[in-house]
This record gives C-alpha cells, sequence and structure tokens, in this order.
C-alpha cells in the first residue's frame, strides 16, 4: 500500500465522480489542442501558400496603379534603383528576397507584349511556375518552415525552394508560352526587340497568367532600350509572412516614403487575421478554462473531502499527519490533471483532425509537444482548483469521523 | 510500569450554551498489560478519556503521559507520530475505508510507518489470519459481516505491535454472541501479546472483562476497581 496507491483506489471507487469531474478539464484543454492544432497548421499553410505564390509584397511608383506593374505603358513613373540599395542596407527583418523590375509595353510584329527588365540573380523564377524551366539556383524562404519541418507536417512541398535566375546575359531573353506560340520562337532563336536583338535563353512553360504573355530581358538591357537607366517600375518583395503581420509594411513605407507599398491582401490579411483571431480565441479558452476547470476540480475536491471526512479522520487517527493528506489530495488532484491533460489532448487532436479541412480547408496531424502543454496546464487548473479543499482538509481533526458516529 | 498515567486531566468544550465540562480533574494510572474498561453513563464523558488519553483530542488542563512520555504539549505531528507506531484502534463503527479490501486496510498502518510492501502484505496476512479471516482477505468491509468488519478492525490495530489498543463501544454495533467472540479476542491479545487495552463500554458483560474497572459519571471517576 502506497500514497498513489490509495489515491488511485479511492478514484477507482467513484468512476463516475472521476469523469464528471474530469469532463469540464477535457473539454476545456480539448478546445484549446484542437484550436492551436488547426491554428498551427493553418499557419504552415499560409506560409506555404505564401510561399508558393512568390513575392508577396509591391514596392511601386507613388502614382503608378497595380494595373501598371502588369502592363505599364511607356510613360508610366519610375522608382530609382536605389531603393533597392536602401531596403539591403537597412535592418528590415524578413525580406527574403528582391527582384527589382522595369515592365513596358512593346510592339511586335503589330502585336502588343509586356517585356519585362529583371535582374538576374534576384528573380525569384516564378514561383513554382517556372520550375520546369530547370535553371537557377536554389531560394528558400527564411520563415518557411524547413524541408524536414514540411514533411514532418505534411507538406512535401518542394516549391518551397525556388530557383533565381542566374544565368540571363545583356543579350538573353526569356519567352512566355503564349509569346513563343505567337511569335514560333524556339531556344536560340533570335528575337528583335526595338532594332536590338536578343538570344532566346529559355522558353518558359504555360502558367496560365500575365507571365506567358510576357518577354524577360536583362534589367540593364531593358533600362538600355528605354533609355531610363536605374530606374525601375516596381520591386517585388518575398516577405516572410510572419513579418508581414509584425508590421513590415509600415516600416517599408519609412524606408521609401515615396512609394506605394501592397500586399496580397486577401490571403496575407484574410489568413493571418484569421490565425491571429484563432490564437486570440485559444487565449479566451485558456482564461475560460482556467476558471471553469479550477471551479470544476475544486468543487468535485471540496464534495470528495466532505464525502471523505470520515475516511480522512480514521487516516488521521492512525497517525496520518497533516501535509501527508494535504499531499494525498494533490497527488489526487495531479492524477486527475494528467489524465484531464492527455484525454483533452486526444479529445482535441481528433476534433482538430476531422475539423481542420472542414474548417480551415486544411490537413492536420497530431503534435506531440501539445501533450506535454496539455499535461501541464490541466495538472496546473487542477491543483489550483484543490489546494483550498486540501488545506481544509488537512485541517480535519482525527476524531471526525467518531463524532459522527 | 505504568504505561498510562494522568494528572487533573480536564476537557471542556464551548458550546452555544455555554462551556461543557467533559472531563474533570481526571487522575488515574494504568499499568503495562492491564485490561481498562471504561464504564458510564451517555454524556459522562467516557469517549472524552477515551480520546485523549489516545492523543485525538487536547484536554483543556492537566497533564497526561502515554509509555513515560509527556504528550500533553507536544505537538500535533509528534502527536501523529506517536499514534502510528505505539497505538492502536478499535472503534464502534469499525472505522475502516470502504474503498480498500481488508488486507489493504489492514496494511495501511504498516503503509503509514513505512514498512516494506512485501512485508507489509505478509505481516497483514498473518494478523487476518490469527482473526480467523484468512479466507476473507480481498474482500471489501461491505461484503463482511458486522463481526468480521471489526475483526478486520482488530486485526488493523493489531497489526503494528503497539504498546495501548484504545478501543470505543467495541461490540455496540455487534448482537451479544458476537460480542463475546470479540470480546475474547481483545481479552486473548490482552494476555498472550501484554499488549494494554482500554475499553470503552456501555455493556456490564464487557466491562467484567476488565481487570481494572473505571466509572465516570459527570466527568468524574466515581470508582476504580
Amino acid at each position: 500500500m502506497t500514497l498513489i496507491k490509495l489515491v488511485w483506489i479511492e478514484l477507482w471507487n467513484k468512476k463516475s465522480q472521476l469523469v464528471s469531474s474530469l469532463m469540464a478539464i477535457v473539454i476545456g484543454i480539448g478546445v484549446i489542442v484542437g484550436i492551436r492544432t488547426i491554428n498551427v497548421y493553418s499557419e504552415k499553410a499560409v506560409a506555404v501558400k505564401l510561399d508558393n505564390l512568390g513575392a508577396n509584397i509591391l514596392v511601386l511608383p507613388q502614382a503608378a496603379s497595380i494595373d501598371d506593374y502588369y502592363t505599364s505603358d511607356i510613360d508610366a513613373p519610375t522608382i530609382p534603383m536605389e531603393y533597392v540599395e536602401r531596403i539591403l542596407t537597412s535592418d528590415l527583418k524578413g525580406v527574403d528576397n528582391m527582384s527589382p523590375k522595369l515592365t513596358r509595353r512593346i510592339t511586335i510584329n503589330n502585336k502588343k507584349y509586356v517585356l519585362t527588365g529583371i535582374q538576374p540573380k534576384n528573380e525569384i523564377a516564378s514561383k513554382p511556375l517556372w520550375q520546369t524551366t530547370g535553371f537557377g539556383k536554389e531560394l528558400e524562404a527564411s520563415c518557411a518552415p524547413s524541408s524536414g519541418e514540411n514533411k514532418s507536417h505534411g507538406y512535401e512541398d518542394e516549391k518551397l525552394k525556388r530557383k533565381a535566375v542566374d544565368t540571363l546575359d545583356y543579350s538573353e531573353c526569356l519567352l512566355g508560352f503564349q509569346v513563343a506560340k505567337e511569335l514560333k520562337l524556339k531556344e536560340n532563336d533570335t528575337l528583335k526587340i526595338q532594332d536590338k536583338k536578343f538570344n532566346v535563353a529559355k522558353l518558359l512553360t504555360e502558367t496560365g497568367t500575365v507571365d506567358d504573355d510576357r518577354i524577360f530581358v536583362n534589367l540593364k538591357a531593358a533600362q538600355d532600350l528605354f533609355g531610363i537607366p536605374n530606374q525601375i517600375s516596381a520591386i517585388e518583395i518575398m516577405g516572410c509572412c510572419n513579418a508581414i503581420s509584425d508590421g513590415l509594411l509600415g516600416k517599408l513605407r519609412n524606408i521609401l516614403p515615396d512609394t506605394r507599398i501592397t500586399t496580397i491582401n486577401q490571403i496575407v490579411s484574410t489568413q493571418i487575421e484569421t490565425n491571429k483571431m484563432m490564437n486570440k480565441t485559444s487565449i479566451i479558452f485558456l482564461i475560460i478554462i482556467l476558471f471553469v476547470g479550477s471551479i470544476s476540480i475544486g468543487n468535485y475536491m471540496w464534495a470528495n473531502v466532505n464525502e471523505r471526512r470520515k475516511e480522512i479522520g480514521i487516516l488521521r487517527m492512525m497517525g496520518t499527519l497533516k501535509n501527508e493528506i494535504y499531499k494525498i489530495l494533490l497527488v489526487k488532484a495531479t492524477i486527475l490533471g494528467l489524465l484531464g491533460g492527455l484525454l483533452g489532448y486526444l479529445f482535441g487532436t481528433i476534433a482538430a483532425y476531422y475539423m481542420g479541412p472542414v474548417f480551415a480547408q486544411i490537413q492536420v496531424s497530431p503534435i506531440p509537444i501539445f501533450i506535454l502543454w496539455s499535461v501541464l496546464i490541466s495538472i496546473g487548473i487542477s491543483i489550483l482548483g484543490s489546494i483550498l479543499p486540501a488545506y481544509f482538509a488537512a485541517k480535519f481533526e482525527p476524531f471526525s469521523n467518531m463524532q459522527e458516529e | 510500569m505504568n504505561i498510562i498515567q494522568t494528572h487533573n486531566l480536564s476537557k471542556s468544550y464551548q458550546h452555544k450554551d455555554g462551556v461543557v465540562d467533559a472531563l474533570k480533574n481526571v487522575s488515574l494510572s494504568v499499568e503495562k498489560g492491564s485490561f481498562v474498561t471504561i464504564t458510564g453513563p451517555s454524556g459522562s464523558g467516557k469517549t472524552t478519556l477515551l480520546l485523549t488519553l489516545a492523543g485525538l483530542i487536547r484536554p483543556t488542563s492537566g497533564s497526561f503521559s502515554i509509555l513515560e512520555k509527556n504528550l500533553t504539549h507536544v505537538p500535533d505531528s509528534e502527536l501523529a507520530y506517536f499514534r502510528r507506531k505505539n497505538v492502536g484502534f478499535i472503534m464502534q463503527s469499525f472505522a475502516l475505508i470502504p474503498y480498500l479490501t481488508c488486507i489493504q486496510n489492514v496494511m495501511m498502518p504498516l503503509s503509514l510507518n513505512k514498512v516494506d510492501k512485501e512485508k507489509q502484505k505478509s505481516m497483514a496476512q498473518e494478523v487476518l489470519a490469527n482473526v480467523g479471516l484468512e479466507n476473507r482477505m480481498n474482500h471489501l468491509p461491505r461484503e463482511l459481516s458486522a463481526g468480521q468488519q471489526q475483526r478486520v478492525a482488530i486485526a488493523r490495530a493489531l497489526v503494528n505491535n503497539p504498546s495501548v489498543i484504545f478501543a470505543d463501544e467495541p461490540t455496540g454495533n455487534l448482537d451479544p454472541s458476537l460480542s463475546l467472540e470479540i470480546l475474547d479476542i481483545l481479552k486473548e491479545i490482552n494476555q498472550q501479546k501484554n499488549i494494554t487495552v482500554v475499553m470503552v463500554t456501555h455493556s456490564p458483560v464487557a466491562a467484567e472483562y476488565g481487570d481494572v474497572r473505571i466509572h465516570l459519571e459527570d466527568g468524574q471517576i466515581i470508582s476504580i476497581n
């Protein structure tokens, strides 16, 4: 016979009481685990989505519109190249990659196309879409989970590692799928743009985006072609999603006050706001469960202590010390907390597994570290609720059982 | 050797109608190995005297000692340690823990004294066999008759090999034949193991078992035979 065995036998003896007292704590912990699990995967999903989209921040001239970014007229406003340096020399965190661009509408064979000057090495091979093109070195988003983490969380997303164009010579160009088709050009052919000849280095695969109608040349070549040296139409920035939510845009605006800085609002704001809301919800639930769980366990303990008054009296009569009675009840609280935490984790994880795809359109898997948090929080709540009943129980006189005969 | 000694022991309770003097200047000595019975009408202070001698309640004034140790003013924890090592209890209501089996109930005092788990079991088995319950060891108290439950209580009181057993109306819930059976067991323990027994009883038959018979009235000793 040991202290823990005594407590365990007592708990097991009243299973229905045990279950009812655990209900509040299991549901509370379960809800927190469920929300947090979905939230973690939702954040990962946001990171992956943003990363797949590539640049998620656009720095445009103050007077420019988003349309200008896609199809700039010859007189569309520009910003100096020096702005890229400003960002590079700042202490901004979360800027994973910058891609300055000069975009202008041009005419070839009486057809209008968009020519975009890009800076080799900085240019992200447009998201997953240029992957099959097969050139360049890999870039990895700083905020994105590492490949190992991705795999562990079910995101085996090779697109996280994108390729930068590091080989686009001054006289080379890349052709969008539609352009190549219309101009009937293939690799190593020559394309004449405003009397300047460009060698077709690569043909891009079909993307279904504006890139299909674009011709990409070296940024310097584009600037020379249009006679606007050191000027660019936009800077595409691949920003870390967490940094964006932490105010990266505001910091950029401080560095580049006379520009227009926008982001992919739909994804960043909606999903990050949803994640923030879920974070807040889980904190609210944590506070509620702290109260409700403590009161529930405290109430159970109080009833249990009164019900066991005689038995506590017997133990005291036999020579059990006050602090041993206190310890017995706190061991009981710890066991309740442990059970509540484990069951709550199980409940929350199962709920998240089934609800994640329904409510957040994401697949979730169990997050093992949450077992530890569930158990610690649950034990904490349980002990918190049991301190007072245990204190009063320890003060019972050893003869209290006899007086009640 | 006097195993129990009291000097002007008094106990008063605060009641809404005033102070109730449950014990008034009780002085007595009990020799080791005695079988002491305490009788008296209801409210005479029998149980209060027993509980005070057992160190379960504090006297209001006076002093008492057991095994030549003055326990009047020792801290609660010391009293608890003293009880777990030297004292056994048998109560009218058996005072068994209902969710523990017979053997687990008997093992409790050993557990408090940090006796090795295996030894706890063998000691409890032995003492239960001595009171004729070798076939009821894994039964819960509610699965036993009143007489058997009281024998479990006796086994629990004995298992620590105490110097003194305090029994409060141990036959109060039993029919006459079972009462005699329990009293015989107590007498046997007293005589064979030389354990001092102090027993409170209403029953004149039970009182006859004592070789020292104390009669109380209104919190005072009227006679000691």
